[in-house]
């Protein structure tokens, strides 16, 4: 539980955010993210975030997948318990191409959901600070992590000399906890601000 | 959009080599027309149409698939393609040419009665036999020559229609009521060629063309698995046409993203190719009845064992391995090769697909195969390049040009 203090600054239009992006990192300011209603296309890349993972996962959960299913068919059918059906060899691999496909997709699949969950800190009862309810409706959401140099007004002058229209301080829980908000009754668009 | 290099000029290498191409196909053409084609020797004479059918309807098939591609993606209102549609375009200009050929060879096989290729052409045989009696009504040569025109002359029509309308995307810019006019008619077009494409290169024309060369065989998959072939190498085609426009200076507005969606595709239907030739293979290996085995015997256990494995490892295992990788789908080297790769593996497996079924005995995949093959890429490489210098590379006013300039994938 950190507690660390961010600099938000909200945006209503795509094309006004990519620059102020831009400005923000080349003043050399560290975005924590920018979180949007909807997938930004080149968000990421403009962001300089690098590329994931989880597809490199998701080919060894397939991988594993097609493991499992030849390993385990050709035990059972050869070893196990051969047994003759229509006269078809026991090691009929083009009968088991089917199942192997399907438990390559289903490792697969599962895996990469799991995956996607955990990187992504997603669970029942899983929390984490919202930096501004609109981040879902209608705004594009930029916050900057602040460290013991930063100068709040500089930032703030700088991100709305860049287009933002609201911009605040706060101070807030950097990753998840798990349990309640702790103010969940108050005024969801009334964030705990700091001036 | 002013450094846009609007008009290709085509080089002089490129025409040289079309050239050579053209010329050392039409000596290996028509020395194999006297010396087998035309010969007495049956064996000989099926050797021959069989290698210029094969490879006819190959490139017939490939280039409409750019047309298909094209009328798809208007249907999809898929704007990405805007950008290279150009070459789409150019490629598909080939239906008539290559169709023509197709035409008269299929024809000249048709009405010379060579029941050697087709069996179901051999009028005592089908009376005599019971399964061939029933196939009368589909396999009959009044039916199979009004079926091949029209099935041609529509796609070389429609064809035409889409690019006559796209011309129009070259005159003006277009207000918002134009462009949504432009955009229905575009989808209207293309909706003819699309139903007909159905009816046609999806269903009735490989049973007419390819599968009835094995006149008592069927196979539901079958025209299916000889689309799919036909899309892949299609789309390999447009990349390799894509790379050699970047790579000469051309096709500013596309770049790897577009490069991405279209490996994406040559990636994802030798995907879909491998599904359907697997359905059709491990259905009949599972069944298990002679009548339908007598495809795949000598294919698989015969002397096509090495072409039917090759075959496979080309155009399945190849792209699922090497094209995998999102960067591999943006690199213009590993794409250009892969495709040259696919569009061989998918000659190869039409080459199968025919002469599997007329010459059992032997594989006889030699200098006749590769000059009629040298033949087309010849014609091709000619043509599309002429087809490309004769408009502007640009469609610069179609209304969904900015979205293809901004894609990203």
């Amino acid at each position: 539980m950190a507690q660390k203090k961010f600099v938000v600054g909200c945006f209503d239009d795509e094309a006004v955010l990519f620059p102020a992006v831009r400005q923000v990192r080349a003043a050399g300011y560290k975005i924590k993210d920018v979180y949007t209603p909807f997938a930004v296309h080149g968000l990421d890349h403009a962001l300089g975030m690098r590329e994931t993972s989880l597809h490199t996962a998701g080919f060894i959960y397939g991988i594993t997948g097609t493991t499992t299913a030849i390993s385990a068919i050709s035990w059972i059918f050869t070893k196990d318990w051969p047994l003759n059906i229509g006269g078809k060899p026991h090691f009929a691999l083009p009968a088991w191409i089917p199942i192997i496909f399907e438990l390559t997709v289903l490792f697969a699949a599962v895996g990469m959901v799991l995956t996607f969950c955990y990187l992504c800190q997603l669970a029942p009862g899983v929390k984490k600070h919202r930096f501004h309810n609109r981040a879902t409706d209608d705004l594009f959401v930029m916050v900057i992590e602040c460290s013991d140099k930063t100068n709040t007004d500089d930032l703030k002058a700088l991100l709305s000399a860049n287009g933002a229209l609201e911009t605040n301080v706060q101070i807030a829980e950097e990753g998840w906890w798990f349990g309640t908000y702790d103010n969940d009754n108050e005024d969801l668009y009334n964030n705990k601000q700091l001036a | 959009m002013a450094s846009i290099k609007e008009q290709f000029e085509i080089p002089g290498k490129l025409k040289t080599w079309s050239y050579a191409l053209i010329g050392v196909g039409a000596v290996a053409l028509l020395y194999g027309m006297f010396t087998k084609g035309f010969s007495t020797d049956e064996h000989e004479q099926v050797h021959f149409w069989g290698t210029l059918m094969y490879n006819t309807i190959f490139w017939t098939l490939i280039c409409n698939a750019a047309m298909f591609f094209l009328c798809f993606s208007t249907m999809a209102q898929a704007a990405w393609i805007q950008s290279f549609r150009r070459i789409a375009e150019a490629i598909s200009t080939l239906v008539p040419v290559f169709g023509a050929i197709t035409f008269a060879v299929l024809i000249y096989v048709v009405v010379s009665d060579k029941h050697h290729i087709y069996h179901w052409l051999d009028v005592e045989a089908v009376a005599k036999d019971p399964i061939l009696r029933g196939k009368t009504g589909f396999l009959n040569p009044t039916f199979f020559i009004i079926w091949t025109t029209l099935a041609i002359v529509l796609w070389s029509y429609f064809g035409y229609r889409m690019r006559q309308l796209s011309n129009e995307a070259d005159v003006a810019p277009m207000d918002a009521a134009t462009a949504k006019a432009f955009n229905i008619k575009s989808m209207v077009r293309s909706g003819f060629f699309l139903v007909w494409f159905g009816l046609t290169v999806a269903s009735t024309i490989p049973w007419l063309w390819l599968m009835s060369i094995d006149a008592h065989w069927y196979s539901t998959m079958y025209s299916w698995y000889t689309f799919a072939s036909s899309f892949v190498a299609g789309m390999s085609l447009i990349a390799v046409w894509l790379i050699y426009m970047k790579n000469k200076g051309y096709m500013e507005l596309s770049n790897s993203e577009h490069l991405h969606d279209v490996a994406k595709f040559m990636f994802a239907f030798s995907i879909f190719w491998t599904y359907l030739w697997f359905s059709q293979y491990m259905l009949i290996w599972y069944a298990n009845i002679p009548e339908e085995v007598v495809y795949f015997k000598h294919r698989v256990q015969g002397p096509y064992k090495p072409i039917f494995f090759l075959n496979l490892i080309i155009n399945f295992l190849a792209p699922l391995i090497i094209l995998m990788k999102r960067s591999a789908k943006r690199n213009f080297t590993l794409v250009a090769f892969m495709a040259v790769l696919i569009m061989f593996g998918h000659w190869i497996d039409f080459y199968q697909m025919v002469m599997g079924s007329l010459m059992k005995e032997h594989v006889s995949l030699g200098w006749l195969d590769f000059g009629v093959l040298s033949f087309f890429v010849g014609v091709m490489i000619l043509m599309v390049a002429r087809a490309l210098a004769s408009k502007p590379l640009i469609a610069k006013y179609h209304p969904f040009l900015k979205e293809s300039v901004i894609h990203h994938t």
